[in-house]
């Protein structure tokens, strides 16, 4: 288990003072100005040593991701935008760092500005999170006031913070759509490429990175690459928040090293599964988006990249999603298939007529109200929504429709026979009308 | 994707105007981005216009336009993109939004949602009698944690029973909603295991203490220091959340969780002491209210809403709805899932035959099909059609039985499912009135094939589709046929 002094939020609840002076006490801030002076390659080497992969769900070397930037500031400035929209369901871990631990943020926000040699960084924060975005500005307002953002400031990198916000629309999670909404745009994801490294936020160069990637690094860079990676396992390193909600005892977010196992998660931060281990149904281990698996594939599986990996799903954003016995399955991935219906932004037709398709399908499947060749017919669907769209909004839509029949096809079946054991009354014939 | 439209005409302010103060602060934003990106600044603009409003009203979506100088349909896209934007009055003290999405259906969202229907309306997007309360169902809030939570203007409440829902909506009725403190609603602080801290459990020495939290840098939500750990005073005991409506061994009854065996099956008579509890204690101030500026309705809506808005039911919305959007978005692509401008689904308790069942009595049915996606209702005889029959008005509409109906085809029937519209079903019920052949239809007059839509309950399809017409070419190209065949 992780001790508390490789803890890198250490005000992740917001129990202790949130002000910058305490937060320089507990070591935010400490050296910034030393570690900008040691210059653009090694910060970007220290990142890439680390082993840090993005903490939005799809684990890009973070790293890699700094050094696609063009080494000179050509005739477009550079920019940095931070990804706090955070809307994947399950999710909540961004929120906890935006209100009570932003310092770590901010001083991400300056170190990976000047590594990218941006001046100026923008924070897309999700419309509902209203209290969070005013925390974040609050301490935003703090550090203009103390000397560590502006012009001339501590940290030796003239650096500019503006908070800009969404307003309801889980697709701005994508980088690109949310290029777009930031520019005043509806938020429909752009083609790639080219990518937002060479033509972002206003046709400039522009890095996308999300709150928890940017928040770790001022810590990996003081305490040295090394002793992140040397967190975890190898390609899975270091710390992460975990949001565990569901049919856990105590539903709560915790911050812990990669690849513990899930059941250690479990039973030491969250209490147990809600009735004994025995009770466990299904696991989504990482957001929406990626597959369920049963509950006994996972209790042993390490919580990271690779260990989900090999048992057919995803780390994701580590919201792990915990459903016990009592679960409608069916009619739980019937939900998410809906919120992917309702999310679809309408730009590319297999997800806007896919999602909705799918979704009226699971919605009898939940009630057994179809027939068994539509399984297959619905998993077809599903592969051909996969791969054909412009972002992966249509991907996210499919996997969780493919995990359920995966693992819980007997149950879906078992259901369609109940139904047509129990249609004693005389039901219309579906049948065209011309 | 959500099909959103502008709100009626009639509901809809004269104009919109920023208090000075939002003026000043909206300056201030636009200018927080580069020059010439001004239009970065529409969604900041449009949701201090709705929290100053209450929604977002197309006045305010063309001053937005004016002030960003983009052009209108740029800033009714945006305005109709984004679900937070409210383009309808929604409740002028609370306007309730339950987050529905799979981690709280599992502690029990749906829950709430009866709670809602029961003391607000059946429906979302409907106001209350008194027009002071709506509700409705959003996506993930990102509280999945504190599941399951509904948020009110700019405040979660977290943690929720559905008593304690009950007890929050009434009290934002009576307008002492800022008497409700923030956050989990069962004592426990933010995102902390409820059991106590897990993690982070060193004795630091700058832990704030209750008082601090409230003032300056509290937490952001406002929600007040419990102490680590605060008891397990209200669990939410996950009640019936998606238990399948089902005999499978998988949900068995006899199966017994612990959250049910803990609190979920405690007296109700405990569980009403400690929420009325929780009450007496959320009675203090809550803070962290800062930065909210007025919700509700401007005078300019008090003005301008007529009652019906309240009252108007499915078919009134649908009319309002293509109203509104002829006024505004003149687009013959419409996009419609048949419930009005926002998507409803099925009641997740409801099973669809129930639904079905419902829907046979209730709406319009076209020809035999039941179970359909396309919920959209087809063309009326109020609609236009090419013929001089289109000035009468749709009651006096005349309908004559056809003279020519048959007790048995003269020879081979034709196939009549060669006209298009007609079907296998239709041709039946043709067939059962007496009409068999090509020649019967292609004779038919207007009135004629009026009756046999009334009687066939197509709402002007036989009309639109010309089956006169259609009938009267496959006649006359049969006739060819067999003239060639002869030859």
């Amino acid at each position: 288990m992780l001790q508390d002094k490789d803890r890198i939020f250490t005000n992740i609840y917001g129990l202790r003072d949130k002000s910058l002076k305490a937060a320089l006490k507990r070591g935010h801030f400490d050296g910034t100005a030393d570690i900008i002076g040691k210059g653009r390659d090694w910060i970007i080497n220290e990142m890439k040593a680390s082993g840090l992969r993005g903490r939005g769900g799809a684990g890009f070397p973070t790293g890699l991701k700094w050094s696609f930037m063009p080494k000179e500031v050509g005739e477009r400035p550079h920019f940095l935008v931070i990804n706090a929209d955070e809307s994947e369901p399950g999710t909540c871990k961004d929120r906890e760092i935006m209100r009570n631990d932003p310092f770590t943020l901010i001083e991400g926000c300056i170190i990976a500005g000047f590594s990218m040699l941006a001046h100026t960084c923008y924070i897309y924060v999700r419309g509902e999170y209203v209290r969070e975005r005013q925390a974040l500005q609050r301490a935003i307002d703090e550090c203009y006031e103390q000397g560590y953002l502006g012009a001339g400031n501590k940290c030796g990198w003239d650096y500019d913070i503006i908070v800009h916000h969404g307003a309801g629309a889980y697709i701005c999670g994508e980088e690109t759509a949310l290029l777009e909404s930031l520019e005043g745009k509806k938020g429909q994801p752009r083609l790639k490429p080219p990518f937002p490294a060479n033509v972002g936020l206003y046709g400039c160069p522009t890095t996308v990175n999300n709150v928890e990637s940017i928040a770790v690094a001022p810590t990996i860079l003081r305490r040295g690459g090394s002793w992140f990676a040397g967190i975890g396992r190898q390609n899975n390193t270091g710390t992460k928040l975990f949001c565990v909600s569901g049919h856990v005892e105590q539903p709560c977010t915790v911050e812990e090293a990669m690849g513990i196992s899930f059941r250690e998660l479990i039973e030491k931060h969250c209490g147990g599964i809600r009735g004994g281990w025995d009770n466990l149904l299904a696991v989504i281990p990482g957001g929406s988006s990626v597959p369920l698996v049963p509950g006994a594939d996972i209790v042993d599986a390490p919580m990271d990249f690779d260990g989900l990996r090999d048992i057919k799903t995803s780390l994701g954003t580590a919201a792990v999603i915990v459903m016990d016995k009592s679960t409608d399955i069916v009619k739980a991935i019937s939900r998410i298939s809906y919120f992917y219906k309702h999310e679809s932004c309408g730009q590319c037709t297999p997800c806007r007529e896919g999602t909705g398709w799918m979704w009226r399908v699971m919605e009898r499947m939940a009630t057994g109200h179809a027939q068994k060749r539509e399984i297959d017919m619905l998993l077809d669907v599903t592969k051909q929504v996969e791969g054909h769209t412009i972002c992966a909004l249509g991907d996210a839509a499919a996997w969780p429709i493919q995990g359920l029949v995966r693992h819980f096809r007997a149950e879906i079946e078992r259901r369609i026979d109940e139904y047509s054991h129990n249609a004693h009354e005389v039901r219309p014939v579906l049948e065209a009308a011309e | 994707m959500s099909v959103r439209r502008l709100a009626e005409a009639t509901v809809q302010p004269a104009g919109f105007a920023f208090t000075e103060e939002n003026a000043a602060w909206a300056e201030a934003t636009i200018k927080k981005y580069p020059e010439g990106r001004q239009q970065s600044a529409v969604i900041p603009l449009l949701m201090r216009a709705q929290e100053q409003d209450g929604w977002v009203t197309k006045a305010a979506i063309e001053r937005v336009a004016d002030m960003l100088d983009m052009p209108l349909i740029r800033v009714l896209e945006v305005a109709t993109f984004y679900t937070q934007f409210q383009l309808n009055p929604v409740g002028t003290k609370a306007h309730v939004q339950v987050c529905g999405t799979t981690p709280c259906m599992l502690r029990g969202a749906e829950d709430l949602k009866a709670v809602c229907r029961k003391k607000i309306n059946a429906e979302q997007f409907h106001r209350n009698e008194s027009g002071t309360l709506s509700w409705e169902e959003v996506e993930c809030l990102g509280a999945c944690v504190n599941a399951p939570m509904v948020m009110i203007f700019s405040d979660t409440y977290e943690d929720l029973t559905p008593e304690r829902l009950e007890e929050i909506i009434d009290l934002f009725d009576a307008g002492r909603g800022e008497e409700v403190r923030p956050g989990p609603q069962n004592g426990r602080h933010q995102s902390v295991p409820i059991g106590g801290l897990t993690s982070l459990t060193g004795d630091y020495d700058d832990i704030v203490t209750e008082q601090d939290r409230s003032s300056g840098h509290g937490p952001a939500n406002g929600a007040s220091y419990q102490g680590i750990g605060a008891g397990k005073t209200a669990s939410t005991p996950p009640s019936k959340a998606g238990r399948p409506d089902t005999e499978a061994a998988e949900s068995d009854p006899s199966l017994v969780s612990p959250g049910k065996a803990a609190d979920g099956n405690a007296d109700q008579s405990q569980e009403k002491d400690e929420s009325a509890q929780l009450t007496a204690e959320g009675h203090r101030p809550g803070s962290g209210q800062e930065g909210g500026s007025r919700q509700g309705s401007t005078d300019a809506e008090v003005g301008n809403v007529p009652d019906k808005v309240d009252t108007k039911t499915g078919g009134d919305f649908r009319k309002a709805e293509a109203a509104a959007e002829d006024a505004v978005i003149p687009d013959d692509r419409q996009l419609d899932d048949g419930t009005g401008g926002q998507p409803s689904r099925l009641a997740n308790d409801e099973a669809v035959g129930e639904v079905l069942a419902n829907r046979q009595g209730n709406d319009p049915v076209e020809g035999n099909r039941t179970a359909t996606s396309d919920t959209r209702p087809g063309p009326a005889h109020g609609d236009h059609f090419e013929s001089s029959a289109e000035e009468t008005p749709l009651e006096s509409r005349p309908g004559d039985k056809p003279s020519d109906l048959l007790a048995a085809p003269q020879g081979d029937k034709d196939d009549l499912k060669r006209i298009r519209g007609i079907g296998p079903v239709i041709e039946g019920k043709l067939n059962d009135l007496g009409v068999f052949h090509f020649w019967q239809i292609a004779k038919w007059r207007e009135t004629e094939l009026i009756w046999i839509d009334d009687f066939l309950n197509f709402r002007g399809r036989a009309v639109r589709e010309k089956w006169i017409e259609q009938a009267g070419e496959l006649q006359a190209g049969r006739a060819v046929g067999e003239g060639e065949g002869e030859a």
